[in-house]
């Protein structure tokens, strides 16, 4: 475990920026904009560099890894701030790990400056594993068609690129699109349980893709692995953050909510359980940290990633849990932002694989 | 702190490595306390007594203690790499657990130089056991209400009352204890003292409780006119709740400056997963069961957070905003672990985990659910962990006081 200069600073830099840009009533306002985001936000984030973050420098970025990724993440979890820089980052990493030269060149030098790369890789059978597809990708003449559905493309009428998991031949392919080769009636936008994100449905009929839309073939299975770990180690620091501050949203009622005489904060049934979603924060982002410290390392990464996954996830669903029986009637209310963590939660349980999932997955390389 | 030289540092865990290896005891033959809550009996005792005193004179235990009373004059890195091939090579435990570890470092940092010159050594060497005389059977969680009284008289004390879960009570020759001086105080604290008492005095008796586990290791101890000389006060009268918060900080590792070694066996999850390989369900090993499974890679991902929450409690941007936070929840974080951990071995050991300690079909001669009985004295002693909860709610998480 350790910690860089550069997270370190970028740690900082992002919750001073995150708590200013994004208060609760601009998280509330962004709930209803078909957007989702503040495109001005979006710039702004842009011109911090935190795009060019985990980018090569020869393609224009920064040359950090995601190790640097994981604090920003965080900080935007706690401050619920939306934007597509998951989804972003995510897009980058493709291209970044399986992309050929060619490919990299193009887009990487313009994802680091903002523009969005997004992936379409859930499909209908919403089964986690990451290396079989049902979308089918044909050769036709020099370039391919693909045909099938996928699910969850996170902000993809933001995107200027779409990356395409599709079956070719025997075996797993990725290939790049640009979104505006698709037509608007293809993508239906989805109605999720983290009103803060968008997503999309993408049908994909008999759409045409340029041979060198294709990924190196040889690198596909590998690079769908590390985005499947990348993901995952957003999510956690999302959570991690997002636990963080139900806890400190809980902490203010229960220090000004009186019933019986006392803050209620002084009874023992909600001071105690209080606590334990406080330790098991403080579990989780050890776990987050770690995760990002040692992401590259083969086999030990993954472990560290599985675990953080599985242990951030657990301490927001308990903390969020616990905000909304805490906060009593108003807890119940769209209102109260407790409801806001937990759906965050939800959301990121239901993607990518949930807590119980990354166990059995932990269990197969550590048991 | 001065600069450690790392070549200088390497080479001692070497020699540490090297000696532990050679040194370690093997079976004694008999039943080895796994924490120094569980010393029963004398056979116990006088082998861990000579144990410690050998890994001290070895130059392995209080490495980073001064010179000038007893220790070895190092960085706290040199104990540390001691205390890890201690680990490695599962070797005992230390035996003067809270001389070593919490009067000591108390001494060191509060004390008298007289007191640090009489006492320290002779912790380090185990020629004198020290207990602790905080608990009374009326007041437990309620520390700051101790009723045992200490009347000045001439040139001594006079203590009337009792103390109870006095661990190695019957074979101490010190008790770190904190009495009420003053019925009169403003407060409950305020009337509080805190004294370094001797107990081989005429009126002190010690009466052996057992636990749950069937087994001894700690003592009522009565008071009855017992007279101390008044030197023994530490610090001022009136100062007895300050010295015993600051004692307390010690006995929970929220602060540094033990002497090192490990005073509790670490029961760590490999083990438990052993075990799982070892013992059959339904005719098939434990560790295959999907169940078993889950849980096991729970306890891994917990075990895993301890050890990485004191990784992270040295790294300040990720502590800079409740700097005290991880410190103070280790203590409730890694004894309400071991407890759950050592329940759900016992149950691994199926029809088995009937058996206890002394009957030849027991599985590792009813470790596990010796454990488990044991777990408690480290979720109850030194705080309960609701206690413990209340203190991190109060002082951490700023809530109100109930």
């Amino acid at each position: 475990m350790g910690l860089s200069e550069e997270q370190a600073d970028l740690l900082d830099a992002a919750e001073r920026f995150c708590r200013e840009k994004s208060p609760a009533q601009k998280v509330r306002k962004l709930l209803e904009d078909e957007q989702g985001f503040d495109p001005g936000l979006w710039d702004e984030i842009a011109s911090l560099g935190w795009l060019a973050i985990a980018i090569p420098e020869e393609y224009g970025g920064l040359g950090l890894s995601l190790a640097e990724i994981a604090p920003v993440m965080e900080q935007m979890g706690r401050f619920l701030l939306a934007s597509p820089f998951a989804a972003a980052t995510l897009g980058s990493q493709a291209i970044l790990k399986g992309g050929t030269q060619e490919q990299k060149k193009a887009i990487l030098s313009k994802t680091a400056q903002g523009a969005v790369a997004t992936l379409a890789l859930a499909e209908p059978h919403g089964g986690w594993t990451v290396d079989a597809f049902e979308t089918r990708a044909t050769r036709d003449g020099d370039g391919f068609v693909l045909s099938g559905v996928k699910r969850f493309v996170a902000d993809a009428m933001s995107a200027q690129w779409i990356v395409v998991a599709a079956q070719l031949d025997d075996g797993p392919a990725l290939f790049v699109l640009e979104a505006s080769a698709i037509e608007p009636a293809a993508f239906r936008r989805e109605i999720i349980i983290d009103e803060t994100k968008r997503t999309y449905e993408l049908s994909l009929d008999r759409v045409r893709v340029p041979g060198n839309g294709l990924l190196d073939p040889a690198k596909a299975r590998e690079t769908l692995a590390h985005i499947h770990l990348a993901a995952n180690l957003l999510a956690a620091a999302e959570m991690a953050g997002g636990a963080r501050a139900v806890i400190d949203y809980t902490i203010d009622y229960l220090n000004t909510r009186k019933q019986f005489g006392k803050p209620i904060g002084a009874y023992q049934a909600l001071k105690h359980p209080t606590v334990d979603a406080y330790v098991q924060y403080e579990q989780a982002r050890s776990h987050v940290y770690a995760a990002a410290h040692s992401f590259n390392q083969q086999g030990a990464g993954e472990v560290a990633v599985r675990m953080a996954k599985a242990a951030a996830e657990t301490a927001l669903s308990y903390a969020a849990d616990r905000a909304i029986q805490f906060h009593g009637g108003f807890g119940f209310t769209y209102e109260c932002d407790a409801g806001l963590y937990r759906r965050r939660a939800l959301w990121h349980a239901s993607q990518y694989g949930d807590a119980a999932w990354q166990r059995k997955k932990l269990a197969e390389l550590l048991l | 702190m001065g600069k450690v030289d790392q070549q200088e540092l390497a080479e001692f865990a070497q020699e540490a490595d090297v000696w532990f290896q050679e040194n370690t005891p093997g079976d004694p033959g008999f039943m080895l306390p796994l924490s120094f809550l569980e010393v029963g009996s004398d056979q116990q005792f006088d082998f861990l007594r000579r144990w410690q005193r050998k890994v001290y004179e070895a130059g392995y235990l209080g490495a980073a203690w001064p010179a000038e009373y007893g220790g070895g004059g190092l960085e706290p890195e040199f104990q540390k790499a001691a205390t890890e091939a201690m680990r490695r090579h599962r070797a005992p435990i230390m035996l003067n657990a809270i001389g070593l570890n919490w009067a000591g470092p108390l001494l060191l940092d509060m004390g008298a130089e007289e007191d640090k010159t009489k006492y320290l050594k002779n912790i380090l060497s185990a020629e004198d056991i020290w207990c602790q005389g905080f608990s009374e059977p009326d007041n437990g969680s309620d520390l700051g209400n101790a009723q045992l009284k200490a009347v000045r008289d001439g040139d001594d004390y006079v203590l009337n009352g009792s103390k109870i879960w006095t661990t190695l009570g019957n074979y101490a020759k010190y008790m770190i204890l904190l009495a009420r001086t003053n019925l009169d105080a403003p407060n409950k604290y305020a009337g509080l003292s805190f004294f370094l008492a001797p107990m081989c005095v005429d009126g002190v008796e010690t009466r052996p409780i057992r636990k749950i586990s069937g087994e001894y290791g700690f003592t009522q101890t009565f008071f009855t006119d017992a007279r101390i000389p008044a030197d023994c006060l530490m610090g001022e009268e009136g100062q007895g709740w300050l010295i015993a918060m600051r004692t307390l900080e010690y006995e929970r590792a929220v602060r540094g400056g033990q002497a090192g070694g490990y005073i509790m066996t670490p029961i760590d999850v490999a083990s438990v997963i052993d075990l799982a390989k070892e013992m059959k369900r339904d005719g098939a090993p434990a560790i295959e069961d999907p169940v078993v499974r889950d849980r096991l890679v729970e306890f891994l991902i917990e075990g895993q957070a301890l050890r990485l929450c004191d990784a992270r409690g040295r790294i300040a941007p990720l502590v800079q905003d409740r700097p005290m936070a991880l410190a103070l929840s280790m203590k409730l974080m890694w004894s309400e672990f071991a407890r759950r951990l050592t329940a759900f071995a016992v149950t691994l050991t199926g029809a088995h985990g009937g058996y206890y300690v002394g009957d030849p079909n027991a599985p590792a001669r009813g470790l596990w659910t010796r454990s488990y009985l044991n777990s408690f004295a480290a979720t109850i002693g030194g705080g309960t962990s609701e206690i413990q909860r209340n203190i991190i709610a109060e002082h951490v998480l700023g809530l109100p006081k109930g």
